[in-house]
């Protein structure tokens, strides 16, 4: 993405995303999700609203943005709603991140699958990383707390009805794990 | 029962391979090791690893070296004289490479119907790129800014100074037809843009001897698609090669070739399009749009590849919204509950102009499908078009058919309360008899299979029906009131056939699909429908597997771009699996008879005694006499000898299907509601959706579909609607004020099955993309009015608000 003009100041951004530094000078008003999509190369991120409610931009945050997350690692935040130069710094784990150390499909990714939990793919990189941030926080959820826990996500084509499968999925290959 | 997905004894039949295959057309194997076979199994998707993975090609996804960002200045008046369009501070913002408005775009021609309405007698109004001297709608395109970046074409559109001299404007359709309304168009006074009848039997002669009669006014009010992904298109012209590439998010990438070259007036092979990944249509990615053909017009021009990305405000007002009908109709019936007959009228809005393919919505849908699932064999319905200054109107999910299924489920209903009657004895008494089809309905349809009543009968025993009816009797503890609604329904699918074309004002619309066999043995299968959710890379293969008989990883399937599929319609109209899903099968059984025939070459047989296996062709009979599906691929390419006389090398092939007539879905979705009569909420307490179509290829998917619809179609009922006011403005232009339901405000839905094979093609499927929407939204609709009717309420029209419910409540 080409800038607005010479005249405009740009910043530069240093953060560590899915494991690797990045960085790139970008003007103040560039929003994350631009930043994580268009100057470094991450389109896995969506923006399906520009404005907070679809949740097709949700990333994973650790450690910048915010003062009262000490502690708390792989926040979920709404990407179009951040400046990129907030995010200086942070740790962030976008859905390219979500996939096992190998390559191979995540834990929730492969819910996803057995579940039919996507149809056209635009919303999914928003429930994955949401569904990933949940699980840590509640690794056993019931289905009435898996329904509850992707209720700030819309998705126009599957009802809901195999996302919510693919919650209760996705906690059952987790513990498997842990298990195993 | 609470399994998410209930499934019936009716579906398990169904869902057992060995009983769901395709007819091949190929003899009987002698002997095989138990053959696997996918059609009818729920095979996970091919293509979600790369969604899962961020690695879908979505349009916005891709960006050309050297591209100028566009920005649309939009009408922000519903309707007015444009006065003057000064550009000259918007060409001085840094980073604006050009500004253009309708005076600027020179040899463009008007963007060309595909649906043609019956002629109203003086010239449709021509849709136009860019709007000169009138704006009729708020969101119409005035001028597009081109910029170096997506800011600076945004700052620039800011900049474009429009003067409006107001025009009084009309939103709704009994307005706009009323004496004194504001005209929109030249030529047609009324605001009326068609008009057209269904007529059969004798209506007349029914309602003078009727016994009943029940009349509603109905509103199927105006809703957005909302697709995840908004429209958005990159076009780069090349001038040496005088050629254009496009990628656009589209269902009809060959249409959207074709709409080019004629809006642009460039032949159509140096026009290459490609849809990619796309996020989502319902129908709001089908047609050319002005704003798309301003984003084409601006590439050639500049000589610079050009993007746009609706956003997400800019989409509620300028991608096409969908229903928006006012009904008026009336049945004639007896003391038993046995219709005879319905006549009225239907208003349509279609918008400030009607869009290339949005008269067949109401035309070839609505219309004709009156009768639903019903026998009465007299009607008399007059269906109109109506001009409006509003965003114009397009097929959304189910197309004009949740209309024509919403007003009949109603008037069924009322007929049951007028009677005392129950709505699930009404249905049957009016039903369609599963051993009558084909058969015809008095609007021309020729139904081609069904068995409507048990499919009742399953939906009632899902429900619990006689138990929620006990309860409902009883009365609740807290005093909510409790509702049960039943909708069937009968779709068209498989759009659209040469043979009843000419019905819906449109061309034949057949498909087809090109195999490629690799000298491996492997194969690509190239289409001419375009998916965007379907699952047609899993499905297709499906098809495939088992008409090849080799395996399904050995398969891809590809669409959507122009220069590697053959030119086909696209995806829409429940289409794609019974008319690009045969015309898989029939190139499958094309290259299985390129393979016998180089079999029996090869094997020194005769033709008649060579049998396809598994992955192989042998003598009848003899395993030792056999060749390897791939080895015959390979033999046939790399040729040892020379070809004789007409003989073709390879075991490639193209077919196309362009079926004998289109294929009805049926089914019935029952629904249980609470209503709070304090608050007036709505709550779907109980959800059961059971759906015939046909052949089931892929259940996973299949129920994919179903529960997506039916949440849009539940959503339409309770929650959504775009609103107007007086002046033409739009009031729900965000997901602030326009509701698209979360996961906590979608009930647990379940499915459950009926099987009637289609005889129209040789699979037995028939669509299932539009079903989950048809049924459920007369479903709540019922079951609202059901809970509602003993406390006084007995009309109300959607969507059930608690604000509408309470107010209707208070009135009783």
């Amino acid at each position: 993405m080409s800038d607005t003009s010479a005249a405009e100041p740009r910043h530069e951004v240093n953060l560590v995303v899915n494991g690797v530094p990045r960085s790139a000078t970008v003007p103040a008003r560039r929003l994350l999700s631009d930043f994580l999509r268009h100057d470094l190369g991450l389109t896995g991120t969506h923006t399906g609203c520009e404005h907070g409610v679809c949740g097709a931009c949700t990333v994973l945050v650790t450690g910048a943005g915010r003062s009262d997350d000490e502690g708390v690692s792989g926040r979920p935040i709404r990407s179009c709603l951040q400046f990129a130069v907030m995010y200086d710094g942070a740790e962030i784990t976008t859905v390219e991140g979500c996939t096992r150390p190998d390559g191979e499909l995540g834990p929730v990714q492969q819910a996803f699958q057995d579940c039919h939990g996507l149809q056209c793919g635009f919303c999914t990189p928003g429930f994955v990383t949401t569904i990933t941030a949940y699980l840590e926080e509640n690794p056993s959820p019931s289905e009435e707390e898996a329904r509850e826990a992707i209720s700030g996500n819309l998705c126009r084509c599957t009802g809901y009805q195999n996302i919510v499968a693919s919650v209760l999925r996705a906690a059952e290959l987790k513990s498997e794990e842990v298990g195993g | 029962m609470t399994e998410t997905a209930g499934r019936t004894a009716a579906e398990h039949e169904s869902a057992r391979p060995e009983t769901a295959g395709p007819r091949t057309g190929a003899p009987e194997g002698v002997a095989h090791d138990a053959p696997e076979r996918f059609v009818g199994k729920a095979v996970r998707r091919k293509e979600d690893p790369r969604f899962l993975t961020g690695r879908g090609r979505f349009l916005e996804d891709r960006n050309l070296a050297g591209q100028v960002y566009a920005h649309f200045v939009r009408a922000s008046v519903a309707h007015a004289r444009i006065t003057g369009i000064d550009t000259a501070e918007a060409r001085s913002v840094p980073g604006v490479v050009a500004v253009f408005t309708a005076d600027d775009l020179e040899g463009v021609r008007p963007i060309p119907l595909i649906r043609q309405p019956p002629d109203p007698g003086v010239p449709l109004p021509e849709l136009r790129t860019l709007a000169s001297g009138t704006v009729r709608w708020v969101g119409e395109p005035v001028a597009v800014v081109l910029a170096e970046s997506p800011e600076a074409a945004a700052d620039g559109a800011e900049a474009v100074q429009v003067s409006y001299d107001p025009l009084p404007a009309v939103c709704l359709v009994e307005d706009a037809i009323a004496d004194d309304a504001p005209t929109l168009h030249e030529g047609f006074d009324d605001n009326c843009c068609f008009r057209t009848s269904y007529t059969g039997g004798d209506a007349e002669g029914a309602f003078a001897t009727a016994t009943h009669r029940v009349r509603r006014r109905m509103v199927n009010h105006r809703v957005a698609p909302f697709v995840m992904e908004p429209r958005g298109m990159i076009a780069a012209y090349d001038r040496y090669e005088q050629a254009m590439d496009v990628w656009i998010t589209t269902q009809r990438p060959h249409h959207t070739r074709w709409f080019i070259g004629q809006v642009l007036d460039m032949p159509e092979h140096l026009i290459r399009v490609d849809a990619g990944d796309v996020g989502g249509a319902f129908g709001a990615k089908e047609p050319m749009y002005p704003d798309e053909a301003a984003v084409a017009f601006a590439a050639r021009a500049l000589g610079r590849p050009v993007k746009w990305v609706e956003e997400r405000a800019e989409s509620f007002l300028a991608t096409t919204h969908g229903r928006d009908h006012v009904a008026d109709l009336e049945v004639a019936f007896d003391g038993d509950g046995v219709i005879s007959a319905m006549r009225g009228r239907i208003l349509g809005n279609m918008g400030a102009y009607l869009y290339p393919n949005s008269s067949g919505t109401i035309i070839g849908r609505t219309g004709p499908l009156l009768p639903q699932s019903y026998a009465f064999d007299s009607i008399d319905v007059e269906i109109v078009g109506v001009f409006t200054n509003t965003t114009p109107t397009g097929p959304y999910r189910g197309a004009g058919r949740p209309e024509a299924t919403y007003y009949t489920e109603r008037l069924i209903d009322e007929v049951a309360a007028e009677l005392g009657l129950d709505p699930a004895e009404v249905r049957r008494r009016n039903y369609i008899p599963a051993g009558e089809f084909p058969w015809q309905t008095p609007t021309g349809l020729e139904y081609d299979s069904g068995d409507y009543a048990a499919a009742l009968q399953t939906a009632l025993d899902e429900i619990d029906y006689d138990g929620v009816r006990a309860l409902q009797r009883n009365g609740t503890d807290d005093g909510r009131l409790i509702g049960v609604g039943i909708a069937s329904y009968v779709e068209i699918g498989g759009v659209t056939p040469s043979s009843v074309a000419a019905m819906e004002g449109s061309p034949g619309l057949w498909e087809s699909a090109a195999v490629t066999v690799h000298p491996s043995g492997k194969v690509n299968i190239s289409m001419g429908t375009c998916g965007h959710g379907q699952g047609h890379e899993t499905t297709f293969a499906q098809i495939a597997a088992d008409t090849l008989r080799i395996p399904y990883d050995d398969i891809t399937i590809a669409y959507g771009n122009t220069e590697t599929s053959p030119f086909g319609f696209g995806t829409f109209g429940s289409r794609s699996a019974a008319v690009g899903g045969t015309a898989v099968l029939r190139a499958c059984e094309k290259v299985v008879t390129k393979a016998r025939r180089w079999a029996a070459e090869l094997l020194e047989a005769d033709e008649r005694d060579i049998e396809q296996v598994d992955g192989a062709y042998q003598v009848s009979g003899v395993p030792t006499s056999r060749i390897r599906f791939a080895d015959l691929a390979s033999k046939t390419l790399m040729l040892m000898k020379p070809l004789a006389d007409g003989e073709e090398p390879g075991l490639d092939a193209i077919a196309y299907f362009d079926p004998p007539n289109y294929t009805f879905s049926s089914g019935t979705h029952a629904c249980v509601v609470e209503v709070d009569p304090l608050t007036g909420r709505v709550e779907v307490s109980d959800f059961v959706a059971v759906d015939d179509c046909g052949t089931v290829i892929n259940p996973l998917v299949a129920d994919g579909q179903i529960h997506g619809g039916v949440a849009q179609g539940i959503s339409q009922a309770l929650y959504e609607r775009i609103v107007y006011d007086a002046d033409g403005q739009p009031m729900t232009s965000s997901l602030m004020d326009y509701t698209v339901p979360t996961a906590a405000q979608t009930p647990e839905l379940r499915t459950a099955r009926a099987v009637s094979a289609s005889p129209v093609n040789p699979i037995g499927v028939k669509g299932i993309g539009e079903s989950g929407a048809i049924g459920s939204t007369p479903a709540v609709a019922n079951a609202v009015l059901d809970a509602l009717r003993p406390a006084g309420v007995r009309d109300l029209d959607m969507p059930f608000t608690p604000e509408r419910v309470w107010a209707a409540l208070q009135k009783g």
